[in-house]
């Protein structure tokens, strides 16, 4: 990969400052979308089957995947839409890019799309650079023509001038993931489609990926992004929309959206028994926490090895006793890999923590975590009394970053040797 | 949520289907698509067009030696070895680009699943491309043809209008299969012994209508299929001006009529049951 100028600054678009207000043309209207799936109890897959067994099969159970979803989005809009596995996201999604037939609704769009929901579709491992760009620009509705004329311009951005009559099969994933990313942002399409893109490559592509999007978002491009993660939505989007079993459950502010979606998996967490929690009214704020590196500035990658610093900011509400404070580190899996915590002590040494007072926690965590996407989870509890209860879900996120690459979760210092045994010996 | 006012530049949007994405980008994609793959599988290695001709020429050498000199059906007719390679030549094309058809929307997975993507490009471009592939290896056939004796003629102009009509036939099979195939996966055995039944039931291997040749009821049945009238026809229009009509062969004009029922039919259904599926296809992979 190669070095990236942009600083590794927090990628944060201000997007108080373009966001598209009412009056602005409309760049997608959605009305009254509904999709439903038929899935059948027993399929059948082959001629056979259905000789032997002509009747098998038609029986189905019908999934409504989306049941009545009306929005808009404005043109320049960034808007997200989140939701659990199975809410109907990316069904709605490939409705919008015709991929999927809606059942019942209309679509309108204004301007042109870009036909992808994934980087990467339609590379051919057999063929060059050159060629899967032509390829793929075509697709993308541009004439081939055009597309010749802009071929070096992508070869370019993507900084893969040595490699461009190479055939992909012969390209490292890294390399992959920059032809198609500069595909895209080559392809000039009016409304974009993005699908969990931004889970793709390591930190500093993330970081072009963040600069493309602002860069899009000043050109006036509409883009419509599908994610579970909440930390992207508040991070780039406009509004935000949350869906859930097939309906819309909440559309608007991001962080708002955010918190349904919180509440929303904490009601699923009580259903299965899980630990519930919900951040604000229960005696204590969070104010802010984010992750700063050693000079002391803000920061949301961290190279390896590099030690985290935690920072966090809490307001108590309701005067508490013995207030005990923790973080959960866990991977984008939901995995907690490591926890840590302490009490809250007034610089007298007492646990007496009064209303209005404010909790100021820094934490310095030894970074044995593999490279990737990392979240951080905030608990704190009063002992005595209830009066502080909180637990605030992906509290801030960060991203490690290093060239080793592993299959683990966290990279752990270690001593090993392998030898062969002299023949001697054995 | 209110219905809004339509405002101006709003575009209804379609959902998937068979041509969807404008025509001009219709057009692009599979004339890009055919030439790549054709370029890849023939030009990408050094013997690459060569050894794409080692299929059909070997076929050609064993038939020829098997029913010339085996069974000697073949020695009977002067042009034989002509016949016989334009045949092998004609099926070829028939054969590679149906069969290639059948997995072609399957492989495209990927395409068809997470982009919007003109369906009917994929088993079209497959068919194109070995149409490019028949084109080169006609080139062989003309020149055996003159090596072997045959003067061009007139009716030679027939010919591209024969080829129009072999290339639809294919093109409305290479759409049924492809399509099935996403939904029942042994079409690809059966199309390889059904490919396999219609070798032998064309008259390649044989020629029709040749007095005392074959049994004239069995003829009958075997000019039902489109293939075979065609191909009866060609031998006429291309090699031998006095060998019997596909009419002739066939007993009568009028017996035409269910092999051109068949075409017809093999076309609508290609058609009917491509833009049926089409929309469908990415939620049944």
């Amino acid at each position: 990969m190669p070095v990236d100028n942009a600083p590794s600054s927090p990628s944060s678009v201000d997007r108080r400052q373009r966001a598209p207000a009412a009056g602005d043309p409309l760049a997608i209207q959605v009305e009254d979308l509904r999709k439903a799936f038929r899935i059948p109890t027993h399929r059948v897959d082959s001629f056979k089957e259905r000789l032997v067994r002509p009747f098998a099969g038609r029986d189905f159970r019908e999934l409504k995947a989306l049941d009545g979803i009306s929005f808009d989005v404005r043109k320049g809009e960034f808007f997200g839409i989140v939701g659990r596995n199975g809410s109907g996201k990316s069904t709605l999604l490939k409705i919008l890019a015709s991929i999927y037939r809606a059942d019942a609704g209309k679509i309108r769009m204004a301007g042109r799309l870009a036909p992808f929901i994934e980087l990467g579709v339609g590379f051919n491992a057999e063929l060059t650079a050159r060629e899967n760009v032509v390829l793929n620009g075509v697709m993308m509705g541009l004439t081939p023509r055009e597309t010749r004329n802009r071929l070096d311009a992508v070869i370019e951005f993507a900084e893969l001038e040595e490699f461009s009559e190479l055939k992909l099969k012969n390209y490292s994933s890294g390399m992959l993931v920059r032809l198609a990313f500069s595909v895209m942002m080559e392809a000039d399409a009016d409304v974009l489609l993005i699908d969990e893109v931004l889970a793709v490559g390591d930190a500093s592509f993330q970081q072009k990926c963040a600069d493309a999007f602002r860069a899009m978002k000043e050109n006036g491009k509409t883009i419509v992004l599908v994610t579970h993660e909440m930390a992207t939505v508040e991070e780039y989007c406009h509004r935000a929309m949350l869906i859930d079993g097939g309906k819309i459950r909440q559309i608007g502010d991001p962080a708002e959206t955010g918190r349904e979606y919180l509440k929303l998996n904490f009601e699923r967490g009580v259903e299965t028994g899980e630990p519930t929690a919900a951040g604000g009214a229960d005696g204590a704020r969070l104010l802010d926490c984010w992750l700063e590196d050693a000079a002391g500035e803000r920061t949301t990658t961290i190279e390896q090895d590099e030690p985290i610093r935690l920072r966090a900011e809490l307001e108590v509400e309701r005067e508490a006793s013995g207030i005990g404070l923790g973080f959960v580190i866990a991977d984008p899996n939901g995995l907690g890999l490591f926890e840590f915590g302490t009490a809250v002590l007034a610089p007298d040494g007492s646990d007496e923590v009064p209303a209005g007072e404010r909790i100021v926690v820094k934490a310095e965590v030894e970074n044995r975590l593999a490279p990737g996407r990392h979240f951080v989870h905030l608990g704190a509890q009063s002992n005595r009394g209830g009066g502080v209860s909180i637990y605030v879900h992906n509290a801030v996120d960060f991203v490690v970053f290093g060239t080793t690459s592993t299959k683990g979760v966290v990279s752990l210092a270690h001593e090993i040797e392998a030898s062969l045994e002299p023949e001697a010996e054995r | 949520m209110s219905v809004l006012p339509q405002e101006a530049g709003l575009r209804e949007v379609g959902g998937p289907s068979a041509l969807g994405g404008g025509s001009r980008r219709f057009f692009d994609l599979l004339w890009l698509m055919s030439v790549t793959e054709f370029r890849r599988t023939y030009f990408g290695t050094v013997f690459g067009y060569l050894w794409s001709l080692v299929r059909p020429l070997a076929l050609f050498g064993i038939l020829l030696f098997v029913f010339t000199k085996v069974f000697r059906v073949g020695s009977e007719l002067p042009n034989y070895p002509v016949l016989l390679l334009l045949g092998i030549v004609q099926f070829t094309f028939f054969q590679e680009a149906t069969t290639n058809a059948v997995t072609s929307v399957v492989s495209q997975e990927g395409v068809v699943r997470k982009t919007q993507f003109p369906r009917l490009v994929i088993p079209l471009a497959t068919v194109l491309t070995a149409f490019f592939n028949f084109c080169l290896n006609f080139l062989i056939v003309v020149a055996f043809m003159l090596a072997w004796g045959i003067d061009p003629k007139l009716t030679w102009l027939y010919y591209p209008g024969a080829i129009a009509v072999l290339f639809v036939f294919t093109t409305a099979s290479s759409m049924i299969l492809s399509v099935l195939y996403v939904r029942f996966r042994d079409v690809a055995i059966i199309w390889t012994v059904g490919a396999q039944v219609l070798f032998y039931a064309t008259p390649i291997l044989y020629p029709l209508g040749e007095p005392g040749l074959n049994d004239p009821h069995v003829e009958k049945i075997l000019m039902l299929n489109p293939l075979g009238v065609l191909f009866e026809q060609i031998r006429c229009w291309l090699i031998e001006p006095g060998a019997p009509t596909a009419a002739q062969a066939a007993g009568g004009t009028l017996n035409l009529l269910p092999a051109a029922a068949i075409f017809l039919a093999v076309c609508a259904f290609g058609v009917w049951v491509f833009s049926r599926e089409a929309p469908r296809i990415a939620e049944d992979l």
